[in-house]
């Protein structure tokens, strides 16, 4: 049986917690929760939606997998392998990241060619010049950038194909698995769309997995085959794209949907907005029981109690919430 | 109204775009090119010198410095004299020849040129007290302060940019500590060091079989020595501030996420991201050594006799000051071209290279 799952995920989170420590006077700091229990799974070759509103802990998800903060507890399991502080390095060339800011993530002092080159010279991927410059060539091709431009620099080129360069980089190891933090929120809507139809082009051709980062649910919607809903660190609803769309169960997923903007002013108008009341409470001091609970219309004394577990719906569709 | 607009039946699902891919058409060859024209390819560099060069303060004070380098290389070749080399006719030791005007010639000299019908170098800037040729000993004078200057400003670089990469970069406890080193060195009374090292120094320690530092003398070692141990502070808090702000950029995480090396991280994405900062600090720091070499000299801790230094030069000048009053004109208006040329440079770098006060 276990042999059986290692085989079949190709990433596994495991109640993955990442706090923070926030100074609070002399000497005393408290955690900050930005993860809490966080676990998911990911086949090869498929694409897991991450949503959430700002600050709920989507972005450190991605950065605690790829060891760029110290996880504060759980396990990540990669292709059936722990990962710990030793041997992420060798697995750096399956992991890669794609980052939010396309003008802040490229070194704008590096040549392009450098820039999709690095992850090359940092684990020796080739034996001579000739053939780091062939594999760089065939990269910018991949990505549908033109080959004459590998000596410009990051600052001359425009948001998409700095994002295209910046996805380039990622593919160069060959990575099994791409954490897509936020790739195209930066992007203008016309760029949006040919990125993310790179993405899932991309997906076809090298069969890559990715965790795709975003807060725009149509986005999300579009590439992923199952989402997850996070709010305030930890994962609230956890289904297939469609089903999640067509059966949210979790009010907080209500509400996310209903917030998407509908092209039609027809069907616009005859819709209802479910607003939610109130803000956000701080990561810092946490609301008892269900972190929801705070802005929930449904919220009883059992949620401010007891807080709700992640349990499946059928054809694993994952709530945690205590409304049937 | 509504008739003439064509609105598309809007299919049930929530979550589509709901576009209709027959309204679109594909893209000519032609308008794809279209994309591709960009600006001619500039680096950074190739930007600053650019944005330099129409600054002409910045060209003034690059002219300025490069004649004076030229002087220094060239004259001691041309002009027959040497530093320390008492003026003589015939091998005979011209007394005369103290204390002459520019281009003025002793009567010993005016003899010998009549005698033999030729001609002698002339002194361009006079001589000084002891019958030496004035102009050879600026010259000296400046070459001495110029690679103070240098030496100084370079050694400040290298230790304050390495010193202050690894406290920003490291962060937490090593930066506290690293920091708070800083600000005890940066307490320390600077010329009271000079003084006591160079004391230090004449008791014990001999310099003068090392061939450029022995002419230098034990003052000007002590100088660099003082220089390598106290005015590194200033560059190293300034390379640690710029770090701390890079390092909260996205490519050094990216870098991290494909498992750089710290060593690789700070050399490849973090130091030329403030090259520009340590270069512009250190054209900075050049007239700042210069300065307190020749206010050493003057308070009579600079080089040792009979090596000149402009500061040295000035101090012997200002015991005659009411009958030679020139004497004191010319190391001073030298270092004044110098200082003045630097900070011109160093500052119109700061422009230059400042892509915040781009155009």
């Amino acid at each position: 049986m276990e042999e059986k799952k290692k085989s079949e995920y190709l990433v596994e989170v495991k109640d993955l917690k990442e706090y923070f420590p926030v100074k609070a006077g002399f000497f005393k700091t408290i955690p900050l929760k930005a993860v809490d229990g966080v676990s998911f799974n990911i086949k090869p070759g498929e694409t897991l939606g991450l949503v959430g509103e700002s600050g709920c802990g989507k972005t450190t998800v991605g950065r605690t997998l790829l060891r760029l903060y110290k996880p504060t507890g759980g396990e990540f399991y990669f292709d059936g392998e722990l990962v710990t502080d030793k041997n992420i390095h060798p697995l750096r060339k399956q992991m890669q990241m794609v980052f939010q800011d396309p003008y802040s993530s490229l070194n704008p002092r590096m040549t392009v060619e450098d820039i999709i080159g690095e992850p090359l010279d940092i684990h020796k991927l080739y034996t001579s010049k000739g053939e780091r410059h062939d594999k760089i060539m065939h990269l910018m091709e991949l990505v549908g950038l033109n080959a004459e431009h590998a000596t410009r620099y990051a600052h001359e080129f425009s948001g998409g194909q700095r994002q295209r360069i910046g996805i380039a980089r990622a593919l160069a190891v060959d990575p099994k698995f791409i954490v897509c933090d936020e790739p195209v929120s930066a992007l203008d809507v016309s760029i949006q769309a040919q990125v993310i139809n790179m993405f899932e082009e991309l997906q076809e051709k090298l069969g890559v997995a990715y965790l795709f980062i975003a807060h725009d649910l149509l986005v999300v919607h579009h590439i992923s085959k199952r989402i997850a809903v996070m709010y305030l660190g930890r994962i609230v609803e956890i289904a297939d794209a469609d089903e999640l769309n067509a059966h949210p169960i979790h009010p907080y997923t209500l509400s996310l949907l209903s917030a998407v903007p509908i092209p039609d002013p027809k069907t616009a108008r005859e819709s209802k907005r479910i607003v939610l009341e109130g803000d956000i409470p701080s990561p810092l001091h946490m609301p008892s029981g269900c972190p929801f609970r705070t802005r929930c219309r449904y919220a009883t004394e059992q949620c401010a109690k007891e807080c709700p577990e992640l349990t499946d719906r059928g054809n694993g569709h994952m709530v945690a919430c205590w409304v049937k | 109204m509504a008739q003439n607009y064509e609105i598309p039946t809007p299919k049930k699902r929530l979550l589509s775009l709901q576009m209709d891919p027959a309204k679109f058409e594909k893209a000519t060859d032609e308008e794809k090119k279209q994309q591709d024209v960009m600006a001619e390819s500039t680096t950074f560099f190739k930007d600053g010198m650019r944005r330099l060069r129409k600054n002409p303060l910045a060209v003034f004070s690059i002219i300025v410095l490069l004649l004076i380098i030229l002087t220094m290389i060239f004259a001691p070749v041309i002009v027959p004299y040497g530093y320390d080399e008492i003026i003589s006719v015939e091998g005979v030791r011209d007394k005369q020849a103290a204390n002459l005007k520019p281009f003025e010639y002793s009567a010993k000299e005016q003899a010998y040129m009549e005698k033999y019908n030729v001609k002698v170098f002339p002194h361009i800037l006079g001589t000084d007290e002891l019958c030496r040729d004035y102009f050879i000993r600026v010259v000296y004078g400046t070459r001495v302060s110029f690679m103070v200057g240098i030496f100084a400003a370079v050694m400040v670089a290298v230790i304050g940019t390495v010193y202050g990469a690894i406290s920003g970069y490291a962060g937490g406890r090593v930066d506290l500590i690293m920091m708070r080193i800083v600000d005890i060195i940066y307490s320390l009374p600077d010329l009271l060091i000079i003084i006591l090292l160079s004391v230090v120094f004449k008791e014990t320690m001999d310099f003068s079989k090392i061939p450029v530092l022995g002419k230098l003398g034990t003052n000007m070692v002590s100088m660099f020595i003082v220089f390598g141990l106290l005015y590194w502070v200033g560059m190293a808090r300034l390379v640690r501030g710029q770090i701390l702000t890079i390092k909260q950029n996205e490519y050094v995480l990216a870098a991290k996420s494909m498992g750089a090396s710290s060593g690789r991280i700070i050399r490849r994405h973090i130091l030329p991201n403030c090259l520009s900062v340590i270069i512009i600090m250190t054209a900075q720091e050049i007239p700042t050594a210069i300065f307190t070499e020749s206010y050493l000299s003057f308070l009579g801790l600079g080089v040792s006799l009979p090596m000149p230094s402009l500061g040295s030069l000035a101090n012997a000048a200002r015991s005659g000051m009411q009958s030679y009053p020139l004497k004191l004109v010319f190391p001073a208006v030298a270092i004044i071209l110098i200082v003045l040329s630097f900070n011109l440079l160093g500052d119109a770098m700061r422009d230059a290279f400042d892509p915040k006060l781009k155009n």
